[in-house]
């Protein structure tokens, strides 16, 4: 009996000890952030350029997120929508993670996020574009660091009116995401004074894109607009290219038509436009040293998914910084992080009232392997966020 | 549609048909003759495609890479019939499926450790670069009419071999009834070996052409490997004809599908292979 008590004031004096040297007994436990990402399948490369981006930051941080270490929880999603729920609801309550950072597909995230809105667990989306994140299914405890849908095709809608261009054909899969880029590039191309003339579509992930080709020549529209990514994206330039298209009618897309496929168009990408939040020869002091100690980790370029990953760690340190690491105290930790300004490698940006970046669009242009920024067609753009009530 | 953009629209529907041939030929050896349910076939496309994309770095010339490439996928063909296949004529059409569901997993994870998981793309060859011009601003790349030629004499070459040469002939028998025609003294496991190998070496084939119009990306094998099946069942399982008629069925409705009813294109496929079960519950020609 007396050991036992002797061991117990021992403890609270050890204790003591901690919270007069750290300020927190929280400070001394790891914060546990839970990413669930893609590392097998066609997104993978995407989710591990997310994850060396994250822990870029943490490292450049001296290891530690708000003054705690780091514990990593990983979970690869495999991209998979029918498995979403179960692997988050792991993260959440087996791991019991501090934050969850997750994903690249839309269909995933939508599904986390609402196992994350149930247990009120802090969110991160650090590439999902679904407008219903930041829209209907916005969020106290969710923030996106990447983009919505809606915002670089918004921004394409403007460059295309403000071209001149009149008559405009549209092509995309028919899933939810595809829909949302012709419906952001629609509402600025037909404000501009701009008509589309036919929207097509051919079903996810098909890519025998030569009907549409023989359609798009039979229409003689003024320029093409399209939201393609991945593989699919890649033959489409090549088919366009082919068939002769990319010398008489302009192709232009939103989004991620060009990003980590310009090797595998070759020739059938020069010169193709297209608008980003992030791109190629951005001189900013932030993004270059960015660059460099990227390229000095990973022994690779980042690309716009590491520098979501990177913005990802970034916008959570602020709000666990602004705590002193206690988790417990969330509507504050909320409120740094709605109130910061991140300096991205992009360039600074804050969270809209719906927790998306309020950033700048860039039009970007092929040349040789990269994704030349030539222009700002919108300056820190908002996502309408129509449908949240934040 | 004017009557011109209707032949052009029919020659990109022949032409996607031809390409879907080439692609399901293979299987309609593996599936349709030895009776495996081959869930592989469509890595071993993708395998194609990025052996043309590694051979194409290697050697500078693709033509080459595919004269490497073929004995290359002959090779791995018949490997794996010997290491795996062999064991599996005499089970259920289940321990198949595990088997060949697990391939895909394993070749999978194999390509993503050996070549990064990155989108890659092979140029067409010099001398196919060029496009015909068919009207002011359409033109058609010569390299998709070269891969259909090159799937036609494809499709004449497979009937001959099965129905006009003793190794045809014993690849039927073989097909009707093993036991037998093992006690006739024909070596069927040979035989078996060479039509899995060459079933595996198609596909491979297939993936290659495919590669400089398809680029070369993770998960390109599953897309195919769906419709083959469609054409497959379609065509008369083991019917090389069948096959090549199920092909240009489905390269008609999916073109004319995509121009015509965009809102159903996804589905017309397989509304195409259910309309023709109903009338021909073997598919359009059953081997005989």
């Amino acid at each position: 009996m007396k050991t036992t008590l002797k061991g117990f004031t021992r403890h609270v004096l050890l204790a003591a000890a901690a919270l007069g040297a750290a300020g927190l007994a929280h400070a001394q436990e790891k914060v546990k952030v839970g990413l669930m990402l893609p590392y097998t399948g066609t997104y993978a490369s995407l989710g591990n350029a997310i994850t060396n981006g994250f822990k870029q930051f943490v490292s450049e941080n001296g290891g530690k997120l708000g003054g705690r270490e780091v514990e990593y929880f990983v979970v690869d999603d495999e991209s998979d929508p029918a498995k979403a729920t179960e692997n988050a609801k792991k993260l959440i309550k087996r791991d019991n993670v501090d934050v969850l950072v997750g994903t690249v597909h839309s269909g995933v995230a939508l599904a986390m996020s609402k196992v994350a809105r149930e247990n009120k667990t802090l969110m991160i989306v650090p590439n999902a574009g679904a407008d219903e994140l930041t829209g209907p299914l916005c969020d106290a405890n969710l923030f996106r660091t990447s983009f919505s849908m809606w915002q670089p095709s918004y921004a394409m809608g403007k460059v295309m009116a403000a071209k001149g261009h009149k008559k405009v054909v549209t092509l995309t899969w028919k899933y939810a995401g595809g829909q949302q880029a012709v419906d952001g590039f629609k509402e600025a191309f037909e404000k501009g004074g701009g008509k589309v003339l036919k929207d097509m579509t051919l079903p996810f992930p098909n890519v025998e894109f030569q009907p549409f080709l023989t359609e798009i020549a039979a229409l003689k529209p003024d320029a093409v607009y399209v939201f393609f990514a991945g593989g699919g994206a890649a033959k489409f330039a090549k088919d366009y290219a082919a068939a002769g298209l990319k010398n008489s009618i302009p192709l232009y897309a939103s989004g991620f038509l060009t990003d980590g496929t310009i090797d595998a168009m070759g020739e059938a990408s020069q010169g193709l436009l297209t608008t980003l939040h992030y791109g190629d020869g951005l001189d900013s002091a932030k993004n270059n040293a960015f660059r460099l100690n990227y390229a000095k980790s990973y022994k690779a370029q980042p690309d716009v998914y590491a520098v979501q990953g990177y913005d990802a760690a970034q916008a959570f340190n602020v709000g666990l910084t602004a705590v002193k690491g206690d988790t417990s105290k969330r509507a504050e930790l909320i409120k740094a992080m709605e109130t910061a300004k991140i300096d991205s490698p992009r360039g600074p940006f804050t969270f809209s009232k719906a927790h998306n970046p309020v950033q700048n669009i860039y039009l970007r242009k092929v040349e040789g392997r990269e994704n030349k920024v030539i222009d700002t067609p919108e300056k820190s753009l908002a996502d309408p966020a129509r449908g949240c009530k934040l | 549609m004017d009557f011109y953009s209707f032949l052009i629209q029919s020659l990109n529907a022949l032409q996607y048909g031809l390409l879907l041939f080439l692609v399901a030929s293979g299987l309609t050896l593996v599936f349709g003759i030895m009776g495996i349910i081959n869930l592989a076939h469509g890595s071993f496309y993708m395998i194609g495609a990025y052996l043309a994309f590694a051979l194409t770095s290697l050697t500078g010339n693709f033509f080459v890479a595919i004269l490497l490439g073929i004995p290359l996928a002959l090779a791995f063909g018949a490997a794996l019939e010997a290491l795996l296949f062999a064991h599996l004529y005499k089970r259920d059409h289940l321990e198949q499926v595990l088997l060949t569901y697990g391939l895909i997993l394993i070749f999978e994870e194999v390509r993503s450790l050996l070549l990064g998981d990155d989108v890659h793309g092979i140029p067409v060859p010099e001398i196919f670069a060029a496009s015909i011009p068919l009207n002011d601003t359409l033109s058609y790349p010569v390299y998709r009419l070269v891969i259909s030629a090159v799937c036609i004499v494809l499709a004449v070459g497979l009937y001959w071999l099965i129905q006009r040469t003793r190794l045809g002939m014993m690849i039927r028998a073989g097909s009707h009834d093993r036991d037998m025609v093992q006690s006739l003294g024909i070596d069927i496991n040979r035989i078996y070996r060479t039509v899995f190998a060459l079933g595996v070496a198609l596909a491979a084939l297939a993936g290659m052409l495919a590669a400089p119009i398809s680029s070369v990306f993770p998960g390109m094998g599953s897309q195919v490997l769906i419709i083959s099946f469609v054409i497959v069942v379609i065509g008369g399982i083991g019917s090389v004809w069948g096959a090549l008629i199920a092909a240009l069925i489905i390269g008609f409705a999916d073109t004319f599908g995509k121009v015509l009813l965009p809102d159903f294109a996804g589905l017309i496929v397989y509304l195409v292979m259910a309309v023709v079960l109903l009338w021909r519950p073997e598919g359009i020609l059953k081997k005989g």
